[in-house]
Formats: structure tokens, C-alpha cells, sequence
């Protein structure tokens, strides 16, 4: 089983870098395709939230099992400005940035398990989980 | 509780060594197994408790090969445990004539690890057994979810039996993958064999058709039922712009007409001037 | 930093994204299409991503705003190849192409922009 991994978020390169590792993880733990074009689509969107609204952070790769069933943990972390309204930053369209409007909300519906924690000033930590079928 | 005195268990031991074919023919007659497959597995248990380490890494995979192999042949998990037990009962019955109080501490070490044994090969069966029932749930899955080619460049699902929302997820990205393969730009997804629709196999067959439509195709569904049709109202499932065809053949004309195989449109007072001539 | 090369046949540009793109050379594409638009005064684009394995808001805006470009250049814009478990992916995401057409493959965009325009004549 491969070990957790802890990957910097400072450029878009890297968002590149953690889209690329995530597939080879999800992979690994027997996702379906759908699945791992899934988890691969939110890391891609919580990895580029880092980036613009924190100016970086960091993601933490990690393989998780229940019984029989395996998956793919993803913890994102920045020092950033953090969400001063979670709710709101939940709904779709909403957006602070030049994106979509999708990142948070989108990724929530993409993923099994999805938890936010933030407060102004404190940055953010968004840990989501996709498991195998 | 630990029952580990060295004297009792040195006398198993050689109550196993001494003993070894009237034991194994006596555990044969009670496990219902083979001589030549348990003498593979009383090997191993000898050396195990013979051994200083007591590592039973190999007995528990001789076990889990016979409690695997037992679930594909449709025995009962008592009847595989009970196997196990049987070689209890088999030493018992020599420990009876022998019943030094070294032998019965012995006996009851030996009777604690083969119960020890006999639950492993229990969780075995079990999990053997619920690894042939999602096999089959895979197997029934692409049994029942045909993707046909009904004329070219059209593609249809007919949908028989209950839509869970497992199921309709795997009809559903097997059509997508068949409309890569083909390039059929139209495909009809026919429901009137499935009893009922709920908000979530509603969503998942909307979704989908939404997703052919990123891909460049168009999906029809046919054959709603009029119970359907009432239910996916009252749920208030919003169909928007997709089409729905009442029968296959009707969504198969509109599929024709769009890919422009049908150029006539249908006239409407066919059916009815027909009815009249009858 | 990877630049997707844009190739011309006829009055067609055809761009086929081959690699795991960062966003700042999506914004390049954007950026190199709409030049080549007027350049070659193209009717059509055509962006194949028939080997991209995910498709995320970034470059699904990407390809909206190519199109809405284009449109305003005077030329259609359809996107071919889309793989399912990406367009299932996208319906989850929410995501909203903004009535991008799209083909299964390059030969049927290439029909696709023929009939349209032999529509629109």
C-alpha cells in the first residue's frame, strides 16, 4: 500500500503534479474509471482554490480501507484568508475569485465524503475521501 | 485464560506424532473430507506446535483453502467448521484413555487453539462466500444491460426489471462507451420493462443524457409508463428539453427522422382513416 | 510551459490537446486560437480532447469562452472526443459548457461544421 504523500501547491505546475499522483493512487486502490476521473477533477479544483485564494498550500495523498472497501484521501491545507461564510461558499455560482463558482460545491458532489473547516484568518482545511465501488 | 503448560502440550505432540494415521482416518470419518487433504493440514499443524515460534501462518492457509473451496461447493459454514472440530473430537477420544491431569491440560491448550482455528475457517467461508454473491451481482449486471445497435448510428438500451441506482450507473456508462465505439450519434433508452422510477434512477438516466449530449449524441427515452410518468410528476423531476417516446418504435422514427434516414414526416390521420377503412 | 500547437486544414483550425494541461498554457490556447482566428479568418475550430483524461472548471471555461470567442469572430467552435467518464464527471460537477456543440469524433465536427454552415448560407 503506498504510503501517505505530502505535496506542496505553489504553482500550477504543481497542481499538474497532484492531479497526476492522485490518478496513479486512485488507480492503485481499484476505482473505477468514473471514480477516478471523479477524485482526479476535485483534487484539481481544491488544488487550484489553494492557489488562487491562499497563494498556495499543501495536499496530503493518502489510501484509506473500510473491510473490502479501499480509497483515496485527500487533505488539502493552506494558510490563506480562510472562509468567513462556509454556507454560502457551498452554493454553487458562488464564487470570491475569477472561477466558476464550482471549486467547493462542484468537488463536494464529485467525491463520498466531504469536510471544511475554516474561519477568517485561520486558512483552510478541505478533506475529502472517494472510495472504490 | 492461558492453558500453555509446557508437559501438557508436549504430550498433544506426541500424541499427534504417535498417532498420526488412526487420527487422521477417525478426523476424516467426522470432517467428511479427504485423508490425503487433511494429512496436508495435520502436517502443518504438527510442525506449527512443534515449532517454538507456534507460527500457524501456513495451517491458516491450507484452512482458508479448504473453507474457500468449500463455499464454491455450496457447503454449509457448520459443516466446514465442524471439519476443523472434528480433529478435536478424533484426539479427545484418545485423550479419554489417557487422562493423566498433563493430558488434559494438554488437551484443553489443543482445544482452545482448534476453536481458535475453526472460527478463522468460519470468517473465511464468510468472506469467501460474499466475494461469490458480488461476482454474481457483477455478472447479473452485465447480463442484464444490453447495449443493441438498432440501425446504424442507432443505439438502443432496453431496460428490463428493477432500476437501482447501481445498475442504472452501469447501463449508463455502457451506453456512453458504446456510442464512443460506434460513433452512433442517437440512442434510445427504452424503460417500459421497468416496474418503477425513483428520484434517484431519474437523476442518474438524466444525467446521463446529459452526458451524451457533451459527447455529441442524443439520447430518447421510450416507453414511460403512465404510472412513471405520474410518479416522475409528483416527484417533480424536471425532464426539460430531453425527448420522451411512448414506445420504442415511436422513439426509433424520431431517432431516424433526426439522422435524417427519415425524410417523410408521419402524417397524423393515418392511424384514424385507417381505423375508418376497417 | 507546454503551447498546443493549431493546425489549419482549409478555413478550419483544429487544435488537439495531447497532455495534462497547466492552466497558464490553457490561457495561452486561448489566447494563440483567437489570434489564429482572424489570422487565417477560419469559419470553424475545432478542439479535440479525445486523449484528455479530465476535464475541470478551468478548462471547461476554457472551451466556453474559445467558443464565445469564435462566435464573435464569425466561426463555429465544436469540441470532439469527449470521453464518458469525463462528461459524467462534468454533469456532477455542474458544469455548464454554455452551448458548446460537440461530436463524438474529429470526421463527425468536421460534418458538424459543414452542415452548419451549409445551414446558415
Amino acid at each position: 500500500m503506498t504510503a501517505a504523500r505530502e505535496m506542496p501547491i505553489a504553482s500550477n505546475g504543481d497542481v499538474v503534479l497532484v492531479r497526476q499522483y492522485v490518478r496513479g493512487v486512485a488507480v492503485e486502490m481499484g476505482l473505477s474509471l468514473v471514480d477516478q476521473t471523479k477524485v482526479v477533477t476535485a483534487a484539481s479544483e481544491l488544488a487550484r482554490n489553494a492557489l488562487v485564494y491562499a497563494g498556495g498550500g499543501a495536499v496530503r495523498v493518502e489510501t484509506v480501507e473500510n473491510g473490502r472497501r479501499r480509497g483515496v484521501r485527500l487533505t488539502f491545507s493552506d494558510e490563506g484568508p480562510g472562509i468567513p461564510d462556509v454556507d454560502r461558499a457551498m452554493t454553487d455560482g458562488w464564487s470570491s475569485g475569477t472561477g466558476l463558482g464550482l471549486g467547493l460545491s462542484g468537488s463536494r458532489r464529485l467525491v463520498d465524503e466531504f469536510d471544511l473547516e475554516s474561519a477568517p484568518g485561520k486558512g483552510t482545511v478541505v478533506t475529502v475521501t472517494k472510495w472504490g465501488r | 485464560m492461558s492453558v500453555d503448560l509446557p508437559a501438557g502440550r508436549r504430550r498433544i505432540e506426541q500424541l499427534l506424532a504417535d498417532h498420526q494415521d488412526q487420527l487422521i482416518k477417525r478426523w476424516a470419518q467426522t470432517a467428511k473430507a479427504s485423508a490425503d487433504e487433511l494429512t496436508e493440514i495435520y502436517e502443518a499443524l504438527r510442525s506449527a506446535i512443534a515449532g517454538d515460534d507456534r507460527d500457524l501462518t501456513d495451517v491458516r492457509g491450507l484452512l482458508a483453502e479448504l473453507s474457500r473451496s468449500r463455499a464454491r461447493r455450496g457447503f454449509t459454514p457448520s459443516d466446514t467448521a465442524r471439519a476443523v472440530f472434528g480433529l478435536k473430537e478424533a484426539v479427545y477420544e484418545l485423550v479419554e484413555t489417557d487422562a493423566t491431569p498433563d493430558t488434559m491440560r494438554g488437551f484443553i491448550w489443543f482445544s482452545l487453539l482448534m476453536d481458535d482455528l475453526g472460527l478463522f475457517t468460519f470468517e473465511t467461508f464468510a468472506t469467501a462466500r460474499e466475494k461469490i454473491i458480488i461476482e454474481q451481482t457483477e455478472q447479473l449486471l452485465e447480463l442484464s444491460t444490453p447495449v443493441v445497435a438498432i440501425w446504424e448510428g442507432i443505439l438502443a438500451v432496453p431496460l428490463v426489471g428493477t432500476l437501482d441506482s447501481a445498475r442504472t450507473q452501469v447501463v449508463m456508462e455502457k451506453l456512453l462507451q458504446a456510442l464512443v465505439d460506434t460513433g452512433a450519434e442517437h440512442a434510445v433508452i427504452d424503460i417500459t420493462g421497468v416496474p418503477a422510477v425513483d428520484t434517484q434512477v431519474a437523476q442518474h438516466l438524466l444525467k446521463t443524457i446529459v452526458a451524451a449530449r457533451l459527447m455529441g449524441a442524443e439520447c430518447v427515452i421510450s416507453g414511460i409508463r403512465p404510472q412513471i410518468a405520474h410518479s416522475i410528476v409528483t416527484l417533480g423531476i424536471e425532464f426539460g428539453d430531453i425527448v420522451t417516446k411512448a414506445t420504442l418504435a415511436d422513439a426509433l422514427a424520431h431517432a431516424l427522422r433526426r439522422s435524417g434516414v427519415l425524410t417523410t414526416e408521419r402524417k397524423a390521420t393515418r392511424i384514424a382513416i385507417r381505423a375508418e377503412d376497417a | 510551459m507546454e503551447r498546443v500547437p493549431i493546425l489549419k486544414i482549409g478555413d478550419i483550425l483544429i487544435v488537439s490537446i495531447q497532455v495534462d494541461l497547466e492552466d497558464q498554457s490553457v490561457l495561452t490556447l486561448q489566447e494563440d486560437l483567437a489570434e489564429a482566428v482572424v489570422k487565417h479568418a477560419a469559419r470553424g475550430v475545432i478542439i479535440d480532447i479525445s486523449v484528455v483524461e479530465i476535464v475541470d472548471s478551468f478548462i471547461g471555461r476554457m472551451l466556453a469562452t474559445i467558443a464565445g470567442m469564435s462566435r464573435m469572430l464569425d466561426a463555429q467552435t465544436v469540441v470532439v472526443g469527449m470521453r464518458p467518464a469525463v462528461a459524467i464527471t462534468l454533469v456532477e460537477l455542474g458544469l455548464n459548457l454554455g452551448g458548446v456543440r460537440t461530436a463524438l469524433n474529429l470526421e463527425k465536427g468536421i460534418a458538424l461544421l459543414d452542415h452548419v454552415r451549409s445551414a446558415a448560407r
